[in-house]
């Protein structure tokens, strides 16, 4: 015998007084409609305490991509000589005074020429390994699963569907701006446009920038 | 003595009279089981509990010390380890107890589906089991980001890069996921919540649902071959096999489950003791760049067969194939919940076992030495072996210099070390002719980039000069075919080629 059949016994009287051949059944239909009364109260109020719990829950969910973007500045143009690829870290424009290192933001600037450059992302476009850059192979591998790019960002082997990621930047009163905040990965590519886009956009330095929030300073 | 017998049997009786749990759990515990069930085969299922009852406990004395927030929680690990009295055993009992737990959840499962114990009336058993095997792994995942170490923040980048390629609401579950635009606090915060509260609460309440199953419908027979399941006539066979073999589980079936779940526990402790505890890794800087990420033992294999998936077909696999496994385990006993249950008689489940099993086997073995990774500083740190240097022209030692600058060690090995990414090329010259060699260098191809955007003519020249003096144990070189023949078609009385 298994022990439940033991215990059905004692569950049993519950039943009972649903049973609608009681004697006691004279105020029960009452009851019942009072309990499914009750029911739907609690339903209501279920409903009414889930908006501030799922709005709580969903927050950062449900935020704009580019509300967490500003401008970054990562200082002035002398500090990245032309032709070179140079690792730059910033502290991230959204952050807590407990993230600790976690809010210091590595990227990959590259000069190409005057003010002509790329901002890469750290993360590979697979799945947001670490890439570093080889000069002398003119290459950035990425240590997960042997991604790699060419100088310009492109994809040139391995299990990337893409080139890596790109910041919009400007160049502001000498310094290098770019616009920063979240995590690049395939669903947020730190931008839409096209490079030959930005790199127009980029020359004409008389455009209304907000002020560059100075997060790094570097110098 | 026969006092305080008495004395205690008052308050037991005492308590007893307001509790009402003894007996039933008395009840429980004796009940009578089928004899052949008694088995060794038996004792996966009550180990994997004790451990979670381990883990359970280990995780909470961990938790007195352990800071769960980005700015602290690798400190509080070093601290852990160094300063706290024995912090580095509890650690390494709670992660070692993790991996045992992974392995015995998986043998369970392997067991019960060989004994087709899944089967009429067991159905709902394992469909929660199988739960439990997610909840288990879920909580081996969110483990391991609170080691919060270097592993621990790029494996969470690998997280939310997998998310993100959901489609249409990729963005915003990445923002659920970290909990703010970047791997920080906040997401640290988060895996604290799901591993401590919310994963552990649903998976004690489904143990409790599946134990309360398995006392419910009586544990599953020994199979027979031949002894098929039919859902009109199996509850009374059950009885009357019971009636007419049945053991009481406490004390004769038990004693190896009890057994069998000291050994395990000495052998988490042995492993604790003789390995310590997992990490922390380097600190969770992102700055801090070298670094080659790697999940732990329980999800190599993801790791390496995302490493293998063609670019194509990565996001399809990575979102339809978890719904086709799971979906099939939990469609499993509900389609096939009668019919034969022993294993000599169902080849095709024995074979799809045997199949997972070396699948992941292989993968989680190539997952641990990573072939496909660049090994990153090959080109600084291996040598070339004298002997390939040996009796070269300037210009052929030049490119072996060539080829130690510009990195292709990572990729390449040789004298075998170096990276596995591409082939070895130690022989290379014999597989492939000069102008071959110079065609895969400049364009790349296959797997490798294109170099010849990083090489000038003469670093070329000196590369494929030193390349194709590597033959191997001195094999013949590869000779164009071809070249062969127009040659001698052009020259009838040209030298003939050494072969
Ligand atoms: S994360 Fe870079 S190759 Fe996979």
């Amino acid at each position: 015998m298994t022990p439940s059949e033991q215990q059905i016994p004692p569950g049993a009287p519950l039943t009972e007084p649903a049973n609608p051949e009681s004697h006691k059944s004279a105020g029960h239909s009452r009851r019942v409609f009072l309990f499914k009364l009750s029911l739907l109260v609690n339903g209501a109020v279920g409903a009414v305490l889930a908006v501030p719990i799922l709005g709580y829950l969903l927050g950062p969910a449900l935020k704009k991509t580019s509300a967490d973007n500003s401008w970054i500045n990562l200082g002035p143009l002398a500090d990245f000589p032309e032709g070179e690829t140079r690792l730059v870290n910033f502290r991230n424009p959204v952050t807590t005074s407990w993230d600790g290192q976690t809010g210091d933001i590595p990227c990959w600037v590259r000069r190409i020429s005057g003010n002509t450059f790329q901002v890469f992302a750290i993360n590979c476009a697979h799945l947001g390994c670490p890439v570093r850059w080889f000069a002398q192979s003119q290459l950035f591998m990425c240590p997960c699963h042997g991604g790699a790019y060419y100088a310009d960002g492109s994809r040139a082997s391995g299990p990337p569907e893409r080139g890596l990621f790109e910041y919009e930047y400007q160049v502001v009163s000498g310094s290098l701006v770019i616009s920063a905040g979240k995590m690049p990965t395939l669903a947020n590519q730190a931008k839409n446009e096209s490079p030959l886009v930005q790199l127009e956009g980029a020359t004409s330095t008389e455009a209304p920038l907000p002020k560059p929030r100075c997060s790094s300073c570097q110098s | 003595m026969s006092e305080l017998k008495r004395r205690s049997i008052e308050v037991y009786n005492w308590f007893e009279q307001r509790l009402g749990l003894g007996a039933p759990v008395i009840e429980a515990a004796e009940h009578e089981v089928p004899a052949n069930t008694a088995s060794w085969w038996y004792v996966f299922g009550s180990a994997a509990t004790v451990i979670l009852v381990l883990q359970v406990m280990t995780g909470i004395l961990l938790a007195l010390v352990y800071a769960p927030t980005a700015g602290h929680a690798w400190n509080s690990l070093e601290f852990l380890d160094h300063n706290v009295k024995l912090g580095w055993f509890l650690r390494a009992m709670h992660g070692w107890g993790s991996d045992f737990m992974v392995a015995i959840v998986l043998i369970h499962m392997a067991q019960v589906f060989l004994f087709g114990a899944y089967k009429f009336p067991r159905e709902l058993t394992w469909i929660i089991g199988v739960f439990l095997l997610l909840l288990t792994l879920g909580m081996a995942f969110t483990g391991q980001v609170l080691r919060f170490d270097q592993d621990a923040y790029w494996g969470l980048g690998i997280g939310a890069s997998i998310v993100s390629r959901v489609p249409l609401i990729g963005a915003p579950l990445v923002g659920l996921m970290l909990g703010g635009p970047i791997i920080a606090g906040p997401t640290l915060s988060r895996f604290f919540t799901l591993h401590v509260f919310v994963i552990p609460g649903i998976l004690l309440a489904m143990v409790g649902l599946h134990i309360w199953m398995v006392l419910r419908l009586g544990i599953n027979d020994w199979p027979m071959p031949g002894r098929l399941v039919n859902r009109k006539t199996y509850v009374s066979e059950y009885h009357h096999l019971t009636e007419k073999t049945g053991i009481p589980f406490v004390p004769d079936a038990a004693w190896k489950d009890s057994l069998f779940a000291a050994a395990i526990m000495l052998a988490v402790m042995a492993c604790a003791l003789w390995f310590g505890p997992f990490g922390p890794t380097g600190q969770p800087d992102p700055t801090i760049i070298q670094t080659a990420p790697k999940p732990d033992f329980a999800f190599l294999w993801i790791y390496a067969v995302l490493a293998y998936l063609p670019p194509s077909l990565e996001t399809p696999v990575l979102f339809i194939a978890p719904v086709l496994g799971i979906g099939a385990m939990l469609l499993l006993p509900l389609l096939s919940g009668e019919g034969e249950k022993h294993w000599s008689r169902r080849p095709v489940a024995v074979l799809m076992v045997a199949v997972i099993a070396v699948i992941l086997g292989a993968f989680t073995r190539l997952g641990m030495y990573t072939p496909w990774s660049p090994v990153m500083n090959a080109w600084t740190s291996d040598p070339i072996p004298a002997a390939y240097l040996k009796d070269r022209t300037p210009l052929e030692r030049e490119g072996a210099l060539v080829l130690q600058n510009k990195q292709c060690r990572n990729c390449h090995s040789i004298g075998g070390a170096g990276g596995m990414r591409g082939p070895a090329l130690d022989a290379v010259a014999s597989k492939m002719t000069e102008d071959q060699i110079i065609r895969q260098v400049l364009q790349g191809g296959g797997n490798m980039p294109a170099y010849g955007n990083a090489l000038n003519p003469s670093e070329t020249t000196a590369l494929v000069h030193f390349l194709t003096t590597l033959r191997g144990d001195d094999l013949s070189p590869a000779i164009d075919a071809s070249q062969h023949l127009v040659s001698s078609s052009e020259q009838p009385a040209g030298p003939p080629k050494e072969h």
